[in-house]
């Protein structure tokens, strides 16, 4: 099995492809909640039904030909901060991390699938794809469900489908979402309304860690809510023709702003780069604002195109559990506050200077051959 | 028939009482039936009397509330917490589920991946299902020759052991 310390050093899988639309959508991610059909759920078992459930699962997750060599570990065997590690990689949800015992985290070798035991259903098992890619991610994790179908009894309702702790993950269990950067519709004060219809037809829009937290970095995930009366395939096709609208508006605001407003774009830009690159002393929301205007000017042609991906790792790189497991101390925030501007300094070092005669508005992709 | 009271003389009268759409039978003999009351059908309950109280008593405490048989989940942690025990709270708290789903989803029933063990015994479920409800709509209407062939059909496609 893989250790702790190879996870935190191998990048996922996901950072190092370039999926669809890549320059919009960071990743797409695909969960299925699913339960054993007799015993309690976790939240409600008692301590030695979770345990006994968790014995039963861990080996059969382990097993799954996708997860050899992977990582698997009972949650009351990491810190804190290894905890918090995995929640800052997306790999393991804030609810689990708040886990102790009786609750267990595998994780595959390239880390685009990871699969929690215990967390509020028996299993929750995500799959993670680079760019707009929602069908493959899908197809992955419907790979592993088939699997687990054939070894364990999954508690599942003719009418209500797969049965789970809460009533909004009923059905097919599935959440599926991306995310999104958007900072062309945040600078020109659009997202609001964005957002707005996006929750109006059924969909629901949260920032980069999940439920209740905060768009930072210009970053929105766009999931579904429903769960129950379509069918997989439909669920994704919808989600995805959303997106893709999306993707749309964010391209027009870019080129908007590129036209009508290129100092700004370029001040912008121009301001992230001398930030991230001088500072000695970066806040969290801060470094993570200027990313998002850095990974702007390089989508725009102003930085190099490459800088995306380092962008994309620094994102996670930067988080307060990542900075202390790699200084291998517990930091104060004012601490962590100087190492972050010193990871970046270091990251980004050997950036060339933004070039504001390259600036470029967006090009459609052109569109794919059938 | 024996009575269900007395458990020795022949019952005489059947009673059928629909109460929140479940249907609860019970036959009894000419002295029985004088004994609970049943003579006077107002303020007579079937569930009383089978829980043993009789006519004119009032049930003391509080009726036990619905808690489920698998994991001893209550109704009252239930409506707190908006978490279910288990799977099979879905049901014993399946009434009134489908308003809850309703304002939550797309639709009430679940057209999505199936499990290869229900796949096998789908089919089935989904008959007995609807046998269900056209019992219910039979018992409402008071068509009991109806009622009684429909309850024969679904006693034939749930084996005790297997009913969902």
């Amino acid at each position: 099995m893989m250790k702790f310390a190879t996870l935190l050093r191998k990048p996922p899988e996901w950072m190092l492809l370039d999926g669809p639309h890549r320059d919009i959508v960071i990743t797409s991610r695909v969960r299925l909640a699913r339960n054993l059909d007799g015993p309690a759920f976790p939240g409600f078992a008692k301590k030695e039904d979770r345990t006994t459930v968790m014995q039963e699962l861990q080996p059969v997750v382990e097993g799954l030909p996708e997860m050899k060599d992977g990582f698997s570990e009972d949650l009351g065997a990491l810190d804190a901060i290894r905890k918090q590690v995995l929640v800052e990689k997306h790999l393991i949800s804030r609810e689990q991390a708040a886990k102790s015992g009786g609750s267990a985290a595998v994780i595959n070798r390239d880390q685009s699938l990871s699969i929690m035991i215990n967390e509020e259903d028996h299993l929750r098992m995500q799959s993670i794809r680079s760019g707009l890619d929602l069908r493959v991610a899908y197809a992955a994790l419907d790979r592993v469900d088939e699997e687990l179908d054939g070894l364990v009894k999954f508690a599942f309702h003719p009418r209500f489908g797969y049965l789970t702790a809460c009533p909004t993950n009923l059905g097919t269990g599935m959440r599926a979402s991306a995310m999104l950067h958007l900072p062309g519709l945040v600078l020109s004060e659009q997202v609001n309304q964005v957002i707005a219809a996006v929750n109006k037809i059924g969909l629901a829009v949260r920032g980069l860690y999940g439920e209740g937290t905060e768009a930072l970095a210009n970053l929105f995930q766009i999931s579904n809510q429903h769960t129950l009366g379509e069918r997989e395939a439909e669920i994704i096709a919808r989600l995805e023709r959303v997106i893709e609208q999306i993707i749309n508006h964010e391209r027009n605001a870019r080129r908007k702003l590129v036209e009508d407003q290129p100092h700004k774009v370029l001040d912008h830009v121009g301001r992230a780069y001398a930030a991230l690159r001088y500072a000695h002393i970066l806040e969290s929301k801060e470094a993570l604002t200027q990313l998002s205007m850095l990974r702007l000017g390089s989508d725009l042609g102003i930085l190099p195109s490459d800088l995306g991906r380092t962008i994309d790792t620094l994102l996670v790189e930067i988080q307060p559990a990542h900075l202390q497991i790699n200084s291998q101390r517990k930091l104060g925030p004012e601490e962590r506050d100087v190492l972050r501007a010193e990871t970046l300094r270091q990251r980004l070092a050997g950036v060339p200077e933004p070039r504001p005669e390259s600036l470029q508005p967006p090009v459609d992709p052109e569109p794919p051959v059938i | 028939m024996q009575c269900d009271v007395c458990k020795q003389n022949k019952a005489t009268v059947f009673l059928t009482q629909i109460e929140k759409g479940k249907m609860q039978k019970v036959n009894l003999c000419e002295a029985c039936a004088h004994t609970k009351g049943v003579a006077d059908p107002k303020g007579f309950a079937l569930v009383e009397m089978l829980h043993g109280f009789g006519h004119g008593e009032k049930v003391a405490t509080q009726p036990q509330e619905r808690t489920c048989p698998n994991c001893g989940m209550t109704q009252t942690t239930f409506r707190k917490t908006g978490r279910l025990g288990c799977g099979a709270c879905y049901q014993t708290f399946g009434e009134g589920m489908d308003q809850l789903l309703k304002a939550m989803h797309k639709g009430v029933r679940h057209t999505g991946r199936v499990p290869a063990w229900a796949k096998v015994v789908g089919r089935d479920n989904d008959r007995v299902e609807d046998l269900r409800v056209r019992l219910e709509e039979a018992v409402a209407a008071e068509r009991y020759e109806e009622a009684g062939r429909l309850r024969d059909e679904i006693r034939q496609l749930t084996p005790p052991e297997t009913a969902v």
